[in-house]
């Protein structure tokens, strides 16, 4: 097909008058944009304006009320009270000094918090309301009420702000809010606008965190219209938000705080779990905080103060704090062995003090050594070298499977910040992550919880749980979401021989009843409270070969940071488990000193469900208990979070 | 084909092609998105973060492009026409079927860096096509009803595939985009008078359809028409926007209250202020002197081309230029409707103003290739 390239003289005139045509109409249609313009902005400018200045409609948001959260007994561990604030709007203001200066004589202004709202103001925009005053007393908001003419641009405000009747005890479960920074909006894709109202509290850490799109709700609006000074003239409408929905966490309120009492100062993390169900009754971790002073914003030295301190206040070490587990991961290595066919509960193991693999010496922490050991002793008098010889018959990928099946080196999903996935470690992970290959004594010190093996006490408890049961319990922290319950019917079996398991639950019932048991010192003599338990001391230090020669150092005698971690996990009662304690207490010392007495007198207590009768302790101990758990009744706050009968 | 037969040795060649750009276009076109910068930094709330900033970046990587598409012989295009087009369907066929999900419509491919919009891609292939089509189609055809079919198909599947995403407003500028250069290559006006008829025969089927099992459109679609017509049957809801816009539009007045002093835009919660919305800025701050201004600054950009296209022989080239001047037209002529309210809410950006990657970088490599129609044009 041949034609010129070029158009023919014909056919780009008609191209030429269409696209006059159409550019014509192109330019008319732009004319009537103008004309439109001109109409809005010109000739409808004064009544715009109007609408704009003189009678603005404002639409406010309405935050709605966060959801409270309560315990497992509905005892209220978050709730919203009234809080009253001032707010002033810098354009409405005018002379902002001068204003400031006529309301510091009606109400008493923090200077820090006048600080930080003078520099807000200079960086928000002339039309944003800042926050002048937080907290204001009923009388203070009256009198800024009634002079309200004598101060522009200043309104007083009722808002809803946290409070946390039980302060410490649930400070790392519950968590806290706090208003919202520039770094919690930077982090979100598309922010509710609700998250820009000035002090909106959005949740920081814990369940508050967690849950956040569950708690927050959905704003409403409303309405207004104001004046030129900003002043809502009147509500024109307003549509009502949807409160945030109300949890119900499975902790018990009481066991929480006696927990936390127990625990005292020490730095220690406990958890009691419903060991048929997974229900965590309480986690706590200790020192604790008062996530009250979150909530407003935390003063520096305060702040200081809680991230100084070498006890970590702030870390959630229940569920965040990871550990050797020490020998109480000796009846994962038990189970594994049994399971595998690698020995038979009759089985006797040579202990004398050592033992020798690839040219180094593996010590048992008894130097004297054992003996002949079977694996109930073994397990009960917690040999080192019994498990030592299993474990190199086993080999780590079969100790390493047994583990993962007990829930170690699992991260659990529950709402709770940070929770770590702990270290089961195996042939691959260090290949991967080590870049180095699995040697033999590897495998030796993972035998008795040591050497890369990592645990959390919530993974400790897990693991207790389903060596009690023989079924693959899960935790659960939130037992209800606006009374919805959300659990989810019995878990599966773990498919482990029950007479395995029953010879280890009889060896860990040793351990805390027989006479030669690590934790006999700790036993329980009520017939239906009896507990199943291990100790564990784990090693945060090497012991040189020198220092093994001149003697170990005691741990009395050595820096708090280089001092053995205590351990104790345990079920009871030991023929009807009902529950699974595990206790860690950082460089307590001794597991059977430091940990097995926390965790005797917490799994009565959750057993009792009130102060357990003195007869259930052996008698030489009476005495001591009885000062004791009258100290620490005094502690435990009631459901309104008053001490001691002391209103709070 | 074309460019056979008549002497390509007076197209300047090498960096003189530099000297035979249409500079003014090009000035214009900085100007447009001068103002741009200006009001995104001001919607900010007077910084360059999180808007100015990048749209910046944006704009200089699109004067890149542009630049480069226009120093690239326009032959070279038009041989590239057929496998633009096919290739921008297939992407949007592509966000149909595993596109991300984004403000409950599926738009774009993620490149990493950007996010694609094919359908903004579209807009500009659709325009090539029909050109290089009807550049080989010998004139005396255009109106043959069995000629007429190809160019509709050509229209009528990216509108389609586009509806369905679902993004209103693109593919009212597809389609209207599409027939303008229809128009413009000679098709009967009768044609064009019928498919008017047919258009109000839609919107009564759209309407007809609402609530029933074959509803056209999305019920957000259907509510955005309800409050165009009736604005204050939802003052808090959907018709929030038109009420606000035009509030913020009227109170500029005259001469509008100054950089960076506009109220309405910021104060009230208008989430696209810095996208579709942007314009109320301008007219709030600058009054309308200020949205005048714009608008003339667009006309100019319209005329520039349309004069380019006339000065142009080739016929692929006049073409494509009047598409693309047209495609142009509908972006600002949609946007301003829409904020004056005297259309309903599509979502359609200001052109090189409104805040957004894909839409600038496309319509720079369409000023590109208007560019390159003009310096290899026949002489």
């Amino acid at each position: 097909m041949k034609r010129p390239s070029v158009d023919t003289a014909g056919t780009h005139r008609r191209l030429s008058r269409r696209a006059l045509l159409l550019g014509g109409a192109q330019i008319g249609f732009m004319a009537m944009l103008g004309l439109r313009m001109r109409h809005l902005q010109v000739e409808q400018a004064d009544q715009y304006r109007l609408l704009a200045e003189e009678n603005r409609i404002n639409i406010r948001l309405l935050p709605p009320a966060r959801g409270e959260i309560f315990d497992r007994n509905g005892v209220p561990l978050a709730v919203n009270q009234p809080s009253y604030r001032i707010t002033i709007v810098r354009e409405d203001a005018g002379d902002v000094e001068q204003v400031i200066d006529a309301l510091s004589n009606l109400v008493t202004l923090d200077p820090v918090k006048l600080e930080r709202a003078r520099t807000e103001m200079a960086r928000s925009a002339p039309f944003l309301p800042v926050t002048l005053a937080d907290h204001v007393t009923w009388d203070e908001m009256s009198r800024v009420a009634v002079n309200a003419p004598a101060l522009p641009g200043i309104t007083p405000e009722v808002g809803l702000s946290r409070r946390y009747p039980i302060k410490g005890d649930f400070a790392h479960v519950v968590g806290y809010v706090g208003p919202v920074s520039d770094y919690d909006l930077s982090k979100i894709e598309d922010p509710d606008p609700l998250l820009r109202i000035p002090r909106f509290q959005l949740g920081k850490v814990g369940i508050e965190a967690k849950q956040e799109n569950l708690l927050r709700g959905k704003a409403g609006t409303k309405r207004v219209e104001v004046n030129s000074v900003g002043r809502v003239m009147r509500e024109l409408d307003r549509r009502e938000g949807q409160p945030g929905a109300d949890l119900q966490l499975t902790l018990d309120q009481q066991l929480q705080s006696y927990v936390q009492a127990r625990l005292g100062e020490e730095s220690a993390a406990a958890i009691v779990m419903d060991c048929q169900t997974g229900d965590l009754l309480s986690l706590n971790s200790s020192p604790s905080f008062d996530p009250n002073l979150f909530v407003t914003g935390i003063s520096v030295p305060d702040y200081r103060a809680l991230t100084d301190n070498t006890y970590r206040p702030l870390a959630a070490k229940s569920v965040q704090g990871t550990y050797p587990p020490g020998s109480t991961f000796k009846m994962v290595t038990a189970l594994a062995a049994l399971e595998e066919g690698v020995i038979t509960a009759e089985d006797t193991v040579w202990c004398p003090g050592h033992l020798d693999v690839s040219n180094r010496r593996f010590h048992c922490w008894k130097r004297a050594g054992h003996g002949h050991m079977t694996l109930a002793k073994a397990l009960r008098e917690s040999c080192d070298v019994y498990f030592y010889e299993v474990a190199l018959e086993l080999g780590i990928d079969r100790l390493s499977a047994m583990s993962e099946r007990l829930g170690l080196g699992q991260r659990f999903d529950l709402p709770l910040s940070g929770i770590a996935s702990g270290l089961n470690p195996s042939r691959e992970w260090k290949e991967t992550v080590r870049g180095a290959q699995w040697l033999v004594g590897d495998t030796v010190n993972a035998s008795i919880g040591q050497g890369f093996v990592l645990a959390s006490p919530l993974q400790l408890a897990v693991m207790t749980s389903r060596l009690a049961t023989g079924r693959a319990i899960m935790p659960r922290l939130v037992k209800s979401v606006d009374g919805v319950d959300t659990g989810e019917g019995p878990s599966d079996l773990l498919g482990v021989n029950e007479n395995h398991l029953r010879q280890i639950r009889k060896a860990m019932f040793d351990v805390s009843n027989n006479r030669r048991g690590t934790a006999y010192g700790s036993r329980i003599i009520e017939d239906a409270y009896r507990m199943a338990g291990k100790t564990g001391t784990s090693q945060v230090r090497n012991i040189t070969t020198a220092e093994r020669a001149a003697g170990v150092t005691k741990n009395e005698d050595l820096p708090w940071e280089r001092r053995d971690h205590a351990l104790f996990v345990n079920f009871a009662p030991y023929d009807n488990p009902r529950i699974a304690v595990a206790v860690v207490v950082e460089h307590g010392g001794g597991g059977s000193t430091a940990a097995a007495p926390i965790a005797r007198d917490i799994t009565l207590r959750a057993l009792h469900g009130g102060t357990p009768p003195l007869a259930a302790y052996p008698a030489k101990d009476r005495d001591r208990i009885e000062a004791q758990e009258k100290r620490l009744n005094a502690l435990i706050p009631d459901r309104d979070g008053n001490v001691g009968g002391e209103r709070a | 084909m074309s460019y056979l037969e008549y002497s390509v040795k007076t197209v300047p060649t090498g960096p003189r092609k530099l000297l035979y750009l249409h500079w003014p276009l090009i000035l214009l076109l900085c100007a447009v998105a001068g103002v741009g910068f200006m009001m995104l930094y001001s919607v900010a709330g007077g910084s360059p973060s999180p808007w100015a900033e990048p749209q910046l970046k944006r704009f200089g990587l699109g004067l890149t492009l542009m630049f480069i598409v226009a120093l690239v012989p326009i032959w070279f295009w038009r041989g590239l026409s057929w496998f633009a087009y096919g290739g921008t369907v297939l992407l949007l066929i592509l966000v149909e079927v595993m596109g991300s999900v984004g403000m409950g419509a599926q738009r774009w491919i993620d490149l990493g860096f950007m996010r694609l919009q094919p359908s903004e891609l579209m807009k500009i292939t659709l325009v090539m096509a029909l050109a290089a089509y009807y550049d080989w189609l010998p004139p005396e055809r255009s109106s043959r009803p069995l000629w007429l079919l190809p160019p509709i198909a050509l229209i009528v599947l990216p509108t389609a595939l586009v509806l369905r995403q679902p993004d209103l407003g693109t593919s009212i500028l597809l389609l209207a985009g599409g027939g303008m250069v229809m128009f413009m290559a000679g098709v009967h006006w009768g044609y064009f008078a019928a498919v008017i008829a047919m258009g109000i025969g839609l919107v009564t089927a759209v309407f007809q359809s609402r609530g029933s099992s074959w509803q056209l459109l999305k019920d957000y679609q259907y509510r955005r028409i309800d409050t165009f017509l009736d604005p204050s049957s939802d003052p808090l809801g959907a018709g929030y926007h038109i009420t606000q816009s035009k509030i913020a539009l009227g109170s500029g007045g005259w001469t509008g209250r100054g950089f960076m002093q506009g109220t309405q835009s910021r104060l009230n919660f208008l989430p696209e202020k810095h996208t579709d919305f942007i314009f109320t800025t301008l007219a709030e701050e600058f009054g309308f002197v200020g949205g005048i201004s714009l608008l003339v600054l667009y006309g100019f950009i319209i005329v520039f081309c349309i004069f380019a296209a006339l000065r142009n022989r080739d016929r692929f080239s006049s073409l494509l230029i009047l598409g693309i001047a047209a495609t142009f037209f509908l972006f600002f002529a949609v946007n301003m409707s829409m904020v004056m309210g005297m259309a309903p809410v599509v979502g359609v950006p200001l052109p090189l103003v409104s805040y957004g990657g894909s839409a600038m970088l496309v319509l720079m490599v369409a000023f590109g290739l208007v560019q390159s129609a003009h310096v290899h044009r026949p002489r």
